[in-house]
């Protein structure tokens, strides 16, 4: 019966399913926010308007062709195919068994990044010409520009997206299976291996990725309702003064 | 008096469209000068120039004699001096009143935090915005924003003030306390050199009036002279069509 090899199975090898569950978690969280840096960064660079001197320019020209080349590789190819390659590529370059965790971490974060750099270009780009003019007109130059005014904009606008890439990360996970990393999916083959119930391992399997990304989910909306802050405002009265003051000059 | 700002043979062509031609001009200090001309005549591009948000063609931009055009100059230093004030307001969205007119002090200029918020509040009772400190952009309406925007340029304490068109995107109730900030601001002896459709603002507010007209200076001289005794032809046609509308 089903039920019962699923209460029995959730029974008795629970700590496995948890530590899978803890490592897809731990490496898609790691992943998500290595990914998200290396898009911001990406992005940023990518965003920057072309210079006048020569020498400048052909830096400027040559970095953006290494970028684009990393962004069209990491999202024109499989997971599961850099994982190999990537994995096994290095034991064979580098002759050492690299440990499978932290290639893992690294194949989730590159891979992130490549769909992030898009999507923080996108971001960037939707943030009105206005905002970019004002912020040089006070005398700003790029990157002040980017990091007090354009960028906090810009992640607000891409906050969904990036709840997105880290709900994909939590799912995608399972792919690192193929380099033996012992996450979730792993973990419930082993499961389901030992006793040959391949349908009650898997179940219950799912049932831990939905409760995982619907947290996540859930979590990245209330911080979206959090950062677009309060509907209302206080006005400023003379008893206010000390405290409304404080409290505004610390959001910069 | 002192030059502050002098330009010269300035041109600016937007591929084969010429906007700017060979334009010749000067603001002394404590000078408010309105640019005034029908659309696209080049006025705003002219403005915008000024503080490198467009990079001429040609010509040179000298500010206190120094040509900003130098690729030694530092610009960002540059922009510091002119604040400039848009006909979109362009506040930052993702700060509060207070944090629009600080943010620029302390991250361009390294003023310390006590500093830029005494700076701040001091522009923003001027412009009489001192009450919506915690108020985000979104929640203003044109005519505060628009004195924000200018509490937020007066903060970064700038030799010149750069107006391009200020009033043009704001409901008729809200341009009387715009243009009113900005009276009390020429009156202060400030630096304007202001972009505008508000002929009566011009006339009551300017110490020179220049009238451009398809990307040349066609007049210049004192509001008087232009508005009651124009010279050129062109002038007067545009006078006669903009004055008929009120």
């Amino acid at each position: 019966m089903s039920l019962e090899w699923i209460v029995k199975i959730a029974t008795r090898y629970w700590p496995m399913f948890l530590r899978g569950a803890g490592v897809t978690l731990y490496i898609s969280i790691i992943g998500t926010v290595m990914g998200f840096i290396i898009g911001i960064i990406v992005g940023v660079i990518r965003t920057i308007p072309i210079p006048d001197k020569l020498y400048k320019k052909i830096i400027l020209k040559s970095i953006n062709a290494v970028l684009t080349t990393y962004v069209e590789v990491f999202r024109g190819t499989p997971m599961i195919v850099q994982a190999m390659v990537i994995y096994y590529g290095t034991i064979m370059t580098f002759g050492i068994d690299v440990n499978r965790m932290f290639a893992g971490i690294f194949i989730v974060s590159i891979n992130t990044g490549a769909y992030m750099a898009e999507i923080v270009r996108g971001g960037i780009i939707s943030v009105d010409k206005g905002q970019f003019e004002a912020a040089h007109a006070i005398g700003m130059n790029h990157f002040q520009t980017m990091a007090y005014v354009v960028l906090p904009q810009a992640i607000r606008n891409i906050l969904p997206a990036t709840g997105n890439e880290f709900v994909i990360n939590i799912k995608d996970t399972s792919v690192l299976n193929v380099i033996s990393v012992t996450e979730l999916y792993f973990q419930t083959s082993s499961v389901a291996g030992i006793n040959f119930r391949f349908f009650e391992a898997f179940f219950i399997a799912s049932v831990i990725y939905f409760i995982m990304t619907f947290t996540v989910t859930r979590i990245l909306r209330y911080i979206e309702k959090k950062l677009d802050g309060p509907e209302n405002y206080t006005m400023y009265t003379e008893h206010l003064a000390e405290e409304t003051a404080e409290t505004a000059g610390r959001q910069i | 008096m002192e030059k502050i700002i002098e330009v010269q043979h300035l041109s600016k062509s937007f591929g084969t469209n010429e906007v700017l031609k060979d334009i010749n001009f000067s603001v002394s200090k404590g000078e408010v000068v309105c640019i005034i001309g029908s659309s696209g005549s080049g006025k705003s591009t002219l403005l915008r120039c000024i503080n490198l948000l467009e990079k001429p063609s040609g010509g040179n931009i000298l500010y206190k004699g120094v040509n900003i055009l130098d690729d030694k100059h530092d610009i960002f230093a540059y922009r510091t001096k002119m604040g400039m004030v848009f006909q979109q307001f362009n506040l930052f969205n993702n700060h509060n009143v207070l944090g629009n007119c600080m943010v620029g002090q302390i991250k361009v200029l390294k003023r310390s935090k006590e500093e830029a918020r005494r700076i701040a509040m001091n522009y923003l009772k001027v412009v009489g915005m001192d009450q919506y400190v915690n108020a985000k952009p979104k929640q203003l309406s044109g005519g505060q924003k628009q004195r924000v925007a200018i509490a937020r340029a007066l903060s970064m304490e700038p030799d010149v003030m750069l107006f391009d068109e200020p009033t043009s995107a704001l409901d008729p109730e809200m341009v009387g306390e715009v243009l009113k900030v900005m009276k009390k601001l020429a009156e202060a002896g400030l630096t304007m050199l202001i972009v505008t459709h508000e002929m009566e603002f011009a006339r009551e507010v300017a110490d020179r009036v220049v009238f451009m007209d398809k990307g040349v200076i066609e007049e210049e001289g004192p509001p008087e002279q232009i508005f009651n005794n124009p010279v050129k032809e062109r002038t007067r046609e545009f006078l006669k069509r903009t004055l008929e509308k009120m």
